[in-house]
């Protein structure tokens, strides 16, 4: 009886075994095969033949030698500035507004809370051409500030999953550190913040992604400003009908110095995105 | 006791009847707050309040004159005088004379509006400022000086201190838009009537009769859209859902090693920006030439003899974003179920297993239920991000193949693309923003319904 039990539970296991290796692969190929194509010698964009016959590291060299179209260096600073300064705004901005409505009593509380909800029901990018407008007004059109303005803005909408965080920490500690004598901004700085890394980091990182991925906004506000462009724009421009032949090879090598920090950055603060994701969206 | 009842009276009477209280009873500076602001605050000696409330006046009052009332009159008919050459007879050439811009009038009526309702709230505040601090004034209290309230602030007050700054942002980068916007969707702003060239006006509901009427190419290209947009957030979210578990469940099984290995596999397909691997799979999936690298893959395993147009066939564009979308989502899913499948009591399978259940029962009748009782919210908001899911579609096919029986869309193009298409590409704006009103109206109701069900909200204050 064991035995047979023993047997089937080593039958099964084998068979998760291989349906796992199995779908690994099918996960991991596609991404393999981009490092594959970006360290092709052939040129042009679709060939015959699945792996190359010339191996060499030339489309990196190219994208930091042939700027005069793509200026491939130049966007990648971009992105960064635009992650990092996005990060550091509406990392305050977010923490800022679900700390006030999770530990701060005030009149219309609930009307801001509500309100916050509802605008960030609209489809974001259904704003884009009276925002590209606005920004024109205020002279900011076309520049990366107006990039990382709209972006920290887009986020204050978010503070859900702060909140619930904040949400959390007992109140208690908050009440001890008033009797002392504490002021709220104290509190909110010396107490609650020390207290909540996980929810830093994950607010943190999400901000800090979206330059990296967003697309719409950045070719509305840039328009044909090559110069100010953004790596997920400036990347999408490599393979349109025009330039897939010249530049493809040139895609995949850009798109690997793309993934690298990304991913990396990603794996590392992975226990913090689960436990953002799942604290805020899975609260039975 | 007297601060007890202010305080009391500050909640509940709202800020009209402070308002009534004052006229009725104000000394004369009090008053005179009604007509210059700050004046309450000043003649009491709270200098720097009154100070920034009266600049405050001026400044709106300014703005008001030189540049918002001139618009905001226009704001009903959106300018009547196109923009016309007129011949100079010095010079001898045509002069083009600007005309009205309905765009700007719009845009900047929105602002004015904006800036009156906010002028107003702030007006009304000054008058509440002169009559407590004229009622302080009467009882011997002591008035908080600008630095009090300054430091105030950092304490009672702090709410103020941390909304500022991202109010101030999203009222200008999202209530603005938003409102102009909306408003767009009730004139005929599209290609033809683009300023500064052309004017557009007012039409109504116009718009959506448009989209609504059943007949016609925009409304067809609508209904059509609108069903594929529902299928696809279905097949989307509840494809990845159940795939994603069914993995997540083989990862999780007690007995199967390298846990940490399997979960880094699934993990970086994540990691990597979407846009690079949907960019890349568009390339992989192509069928151009000699095909992308899986037609290439497919030929040389002699499957097929020449390449399959999974992009550019209307039906099977659609069931390939749904596939790819399947590579994209699963390891969400994987991520955020593993943690839960664990919490999932061991006695409810032991006993499963004793009284005969196969995997496939245990799943249906433990597993699948008591997932779906807790990540009901999840799978709500999944589908409405779904419903908008721009990215997938739009870098895989870009909305393609098109269609001729479509209003300048594809068959795989859904309301959110169609939207941005008719945006960027074609300027037909009003369609847009009735558009984005209607798909706004869907995700706000499946929002409303999560948020009112998930006990997080429900129960806000028994955490604390």
């Amino acid at each position: 009886m064991t035995v047979g039990y023993r047997a089937r539970r080593r039958t099964a296991n084998a068979t998760i075994y291989f349906l796992l290796a199995v779908l690994g692969i099918l996960w991991v190929l596609p991404i393999v095969y981009l490092v594959i194509l970006s360290l092709r010698g052939e040129s042009g964009a679709y060939l015959p033949y699945l792996l190359p016959k010339n191996w060499s590291l030339d489309n990196y060299r190219r994208l930091f030698t042939d700027t005069t179209l793509f200026n491939y260096p130049r966007w990648y600073m971009n992105t960064l500035i635009v992650s990092v300064c996005t990060c550091l705004l509406s990392t305050l901005l977010v923490l800022s507004v679900s700390y006030t409505f999770s530990r701060l009593r005030f009149s219309s509380r609930r009307k801001f809370m509500n309100t916050g909800l509802i605008l960030g029901m609209f489809p974001g990018f259904m704003t884009m051409i009276a925002v590209y407008h606005l920004l024109k007004v205020l002279g900011l059109a076309q520049s990366l500030v107006a990039l990382i303005l709209v972006y920290s803005a887009g986020s204050c909408m978010g503070y859900f999953i702060a909140k619930g965080y904040f949400d959390t920490i007992p109140r208690s500690l908050d009440e001890a550190a008033t009797l002392d004598g504490a002021t709220r901004h104290q509190i909110f700085f010396r107490i609650t913040l020390p207290m909540s890394t996980p929810i830093l980091a994950y607010t943190a990182l999400t901000a800090f992604m979206v330059p990296w991925t967003d697309f719409i906004f950045v070719s509305v506000i840039m328009k044909d400003n090559y110069q100010n462009y953004t790596l997920a724009l400036g990347l999408y421009q490599m393979v349109t009908k025009e330039n897939i032949y010249r530049y493809f090879t040139a895609f995949c090598a850009g798109s690997v110095l793309v993934a690298i920090p990304v991913t990396l950055l990603f794996l590392r603060l992975q226990k913090y995105y689960v436990e953002g994701v799942t604290g805020g969206a899975v609260k039975g | 006791m007297t601060l007890v009842k202010q305080r009391h009276s500050r909640q509940k009477g709202g800020l009209l009847r402070t308002m009534l209280t004052a006229l009725r009873e104000g000394d004369l500076a009090t008053r005179l707050s009604f007509l210059l602001m700050g004046c309450g605050c000043l003649f009491h000696g709270q200098i720097g309040r009154g100070v920034l409330y009266l600049a405050a006046q001026i400044l709106f009052l300014l703005y008001l004159i030189f540049f918002g009332a001139p618009h905001l009159m226009k704001f009903t008919t959106l300018g009547t005088e196109t923009q016309h050459r007129v011949f100079d007879e010095e010079e001898g050439i045509y002069l083009i004379t600007a005309g009205d811009n309905s765009m700007e009038i719009l845009l900047f009526s929105v602002v004015t509006l904006v800036l009156i309702v906010v002028f107003l709230r702030l007006y009304a505040s000054n008058i509440r400022a002169a009559w407590e601090a004229q009622s302080a004034r009467c009882k011997g209290n002591p008035l908080p000086t600008f630095r009090d309230d300054l430091i105030s602030l950092t304490d009672r007050r702090y709410h103020a201190l941390l909304l500022t700054p991202p109010v101030i942002l999203v009222f200008i980068f999202t209530v603005l838009p938003l409102v102009f916007m909306v408003l767009i969707a009730f004139t005929n702003f599209d290609k033809a009537h683009q300023p500064p060239g052309n004017l557009f006006t007012w039409v109504g509901l116009e718009n959506f009769r448009n989209l609504f009427s059943g007949s016609g190419q925009t409304s067809t290209t609508f209904f059509r859209l609108f069903g594929w947009t529902v299928v696809w957030a279905i097949f989307a979210t509840f494809l990845n859902y159940l795939l994603g578990m069914a993995v997540a469940l083989m990862i999780n099984k007690r007995g199967i090693r390298a846990k940490g290995l399997w979960r880094t596999l699934f993990v970086i397909p994540i990691a990597v920006p979407q846009f690079v691997t949907l960019l890349l799979m568009s390339q992989l999936l192509s069928s151009e030439g000699t095909g992308g690298a899986f037609n290439v893959l497919l030929q040389q395993l002699g499957l097929i003899q020449s390449p399959i147009p999974f992009l550019s066939d209307g039906t099977l564009a659609k069931i390939t974003v749904i596939v790819v979308n399947i590579w994209i989502g699963i390891p969400y899913t994987i991520l955020i179920t593993s943690g839960i499948l664990m919490n999932i009591p061991e006695d409810m399978y032991e006993s499963a297993r004793i009284d005969g259940a196969g995997p496939f029962r245990t799943f249906f009748s433990i597993t699948l239920p008591y997932m779906l009782f807790v990540t009901t919210p999840y799978l709500i908001t999944q589908f409405v991000g779904n419903f908008n899911n721009f990215n997938v579609i739009y870098l895989l096919t870009g909305g393609g193949p098109l269609s001729l029986d479509y209003f300048q869309a594809g068959k795989t193009d859904l309301l959110v693309t169609w939207l941005y298409k008719q945006t960027v590409d074609q300027q037909n704006y009003n369609l847009a923003s009735t558009i984005g009103i209607i798909v706004f109206l869907v995700s706000a109701g499946l929002s409303l319904l999560v948020y009112n069900s998930s006990a997080s909200a429900r129960k806000e204050e028994q955490f604390q």
